[in-house]
């Protein structure tokens, strides 16, 4: 009997994570002198900054007795020691005291990862440090830049991250998730086009002369107290190897040029996605929702976190019940619609990353990632 | 963290081998679990002695990207305990138990800068590093230091590799390398990393410490095989077990030990972890340290050694010549 195994990920119900890359560990204000512990693809890390603010990730495991580090204490500069037996280790996780004994054993390291600052995140690289190039960060320029306000949160979602791209990337699904805030039947009925390079994917929508769902509604009413009348509104999906996807979205008031360039008589947003595998049935999802109108708002800042929070929370229930059909299913496989252009070229830039590293493409079905790392 | 070095043994097939230097011999082998070597990474594998199997330490020094070829190269040397004499012993298609690359000795991306410091064959530890940095456009000095130019292996391959950034060091050439020189000019933020002979590497970390240069950016890596005196056989005993044993000048104490029957615990056996540490209770000689686990203070107290690595001798300047033929040293210890 010959057994072969799948190969593809268009078919994949629980992919696999590339090391190679960076993918944010935390917000930059959760980075303080007080230690956390999270776990990024499936490993778990110590983070903290030192006295002078540099952010540091170690692995959560002293190298004597893999007592978690992060329970342990922060010294002077960049130091941290072991809570158990009181071995210190330097932010480049070499051991700089070993307390019952007079000299250093030269092999006391931890792991010490590159982390780099950026767009209000703190990015981790897991895999080869040779290769960790900060300019191969995703761009999410409008997470700080002085033309866009906003904020977010972090979702902890118990399901394979690629459940989390996959939602992001066919947004049909809103009508029937999101009914009552930014949901609507045009979003099916629509024409939507799909392109892709060696990193990144792109699937724009246009709907044209149509009623504003509320949530877009309040938002020309926050620019344009008033308003009322038909609107175009743009759905445009960019995604970022492995797990950023940032789209850009928004309404004006119908016929005023807004497909051709001219948004002046409408509202931006930015919804910033990025997806942080945890486990391989788990992951950290940090978005943000920012705007180029009404930046002085703080009021305008805080609805909009509340407001996004509400619809993700919609996603949240969906891809639980959705991973748990998968895990309750092991005998069937996913069916693939013309909406999944988008996700299948994601899961295809995802397969060859994950293939470069000689790294399979399955997280298997068992819950736990498969060995070939 | 030594999750990272959980040992996977499988049999590894020798596809090569080369002489690249005097009595320097480079092994390439074909596991068959490949796995990408780190610079810094080693196989362990075990060494056939007598009929018995042993367990030997070698450095990666290059490997192919996917892992399906690993090149170690190995010294023969006279006092060894005749791990090395076996390897040279090999022949392609012979098969070896190996582990996959293990890490002790990282190399860190992204230090201000780099001293590489290979003293003999310690360069086996250091091409693959070296290499690394050349290709991250790193600010690194390869330092190569030996005895004689044909006991240096890839001496052609690294300069030219590294050109203008590697400087060499020959004895024979009345280039002999300056410790203190060296250290004395190394730039206080770089890491350095060595391998080589015990006397190099002691001389560097009291230079290190001397000139008060950042103690944790001095790397290193030993594996308890060379001493400032020449192996000799000397004699070991064990009152409180009624136990004397002769330790030949190819065998260690702690394996001597072993032999006779006595219970002894250990890990590393290579002189860095201080499990195998024994109390010195009489000497007739002096004891050659050979580990890095006690401080110049307690090796100069001479009260505890470890025995995986330590010996005792009686020659008065390290060579064998000067040692007390017929007259071996004695070192009456008790074992924990």
């Amino acid at each position: 009997m010959t057994i072969i195994q799948t190969k593809s990920s268009t078919t994949n119900k629980v992919l696999n994570y590339p090391l190679n890359t960076w993918y944010v560990a935390a917000w930059d204000h959760e980075v303080t002198r007080k230690l956390i512990s999270r776990k990024i693809a499936d490993k778990p890390l110590a983070i903290y900054r030192t006295e002078d603010g540099r952010p540091v990730a170690l692995a959560d495991a002293c190298w004597h007795r893999l007592a978690p580090l992060s329970q342990g204490k922060l010294l002077a500069k960049d130091e941290i020691q072991c809570p158990y037996h009181g071995i210190v280790y330097n932010s480049a996780g070499r051991c700089v005291s070993m307390p019952a004994q007079e000299t250093i054993n030269p092999s006391a390291t931890v792991p010490s990862y590159p982390v780099v600052e950026r767009h209000r995140f703190l990015w981790v690289w897991l895999g080869d440090a040779t290769l960790a190039n900060p300019d191969t960060i995703p761009d999410m320029h409008q997470m700080d830049h002085p033309e866009w306000a906003g904020d977010g949160l972090t979702i902890p979602v118990t399901c394979n991250y690629q459940l989390v791209l996959d939602n992001l990337m066919d947004l049909t699904h809103e009508e029937f998730v999101h009914g009552s805030s930014i949901g609507q039947a045009e979003l099916s009925e629509s024409d939507f086009e799909v392109t892709h390079d060696d990193t990144t994917v792109t699937v724009s929508r246009w709907m044209h002369n149509i009623d504003a769902p509320p949530f877009w509604l309040k938002n020309m009413r926050d620019k344009f107290p008033g308003f009322s009348g038909k609107v175009d509104r743009w759905q445009i999906i960019h995604f970022e190897a492995p797990s950023t996807i940032c789209i850009d979205v928004g309404v004006a008031k119908a016929g005023t040029g807004a497909p051709e360039g001219d948004r002046s008589q409408g509202v931006n947003g930015y919804v910033m996605n990025t997806i942080t595998p945890e486990t391989a049935r788990s992951a950290h999802y940090f978005w943000a929702f920012m705007r180029n109108y009404r930046l002085e708002s703080q009021l305008i800042t805080s609805q909009l976190r509340a407001g996004v929070s509400g619809v993700f929370q919609e996603d949240e229930d969906m891809l639980l019940a959705q991973q748990a059909a998968i895990d309750a299913n092991p005998d069937y496989e996913f069916y693939n619609l013309n909406i999944d252009a988008g996700g299948l070229w994601v899961r295809r830039l995802i397969e060859r990353m994950l293939e470069a590293e000689g790294r399979s493409v399955s997280a298997g079905r068992a819950g736990r990632v498969s060995s070939a790392n | 963290m030594a999750a990272t070095n959980i040992e996977v043994w499988q049999q590894a097939t020798v596809i090569e081998t080369a002489a690249v230097a005097t009595d320097i011999q480079r092994i390439v082998l074909a596991p068959t679990v490949p796995k990408r070597a780190e610079p810094g990474s080693h196989l362990d594998l075990f060494v056939t002695i007598n009929g018995e199997r042993n367990k030997r330490s070698y450095s990666v020094v290059d490997s192919s990207d996917d892992g399906t070829r690993v090149a170690i190269s190995v010294l023969k040397a006279p006092n060894s305990r005749g791990g090395s004499v076996f390897m040279h012993t090999l022949r392609p298609g012979d098969t070896l138990e190996v582990t996959q690359p293990l890490q002790n000795f990282p190399l860190r991306v992204g230090a201000p800068g780099y001293v590489l410091l290979a003293g003999g064959i310690g360069v086996t530890a250091i091409v693959n590093m070296a290499r690394v940095l050349k290709n991250l456009g790193a600010n690194y000095t390869l330092v190569y230091a030996a005895r004689s130019r044909e006991r240096m292996a890839y001496l052609p391959e690294l300069l030219a590799l590294h050109g203008d950034n590697l400087q060499v060091h020959i004895d024979d050439e009345g280039t002999a390398l300056s410790v203190a020189d060296l250290i004395g000019s190394v730039d206080p933020s770089a890491e350095l990393y060595m391998c080589g002979p015990i006397r190099l590497m002691d001389a560097v970390r009291r230079s290190w410490t001397e000139r008060e240069l950042n103690y944790p950016n001095l790397r290193f890596e030993t594996f308890g095989n060379s001493g400032w005196y020449d192996p000799e056989e000397f004699i070991v005993r064990v009152p409180r077990l009624g136990v004397e044993a002769i330790v030949p000048a190819g065998r260690s104490m702690l394996e001597a030990l072993e032999d006779a029957g006595v219970e002894m615990m250990f890990d590393c056996r290579k002189g860095e972890c201080g499990l195998c540490e024994v109390k010195v209770l009489a000497l007739e000689g002096a004891i050659d340290h050979r580990d890095v686990f006690y401080s110049e203070r307690q090796q100069h107290a001479a009260a505890k050694i470890c025995c995986c690595v330590s010996r005792a001798v009686t020659s008065p300047t390290g060579l064998e010549a000067d040692a007390a033929h017929g007259d071996p040293a004695i070192v009456t210890i008790d074992v924990s």
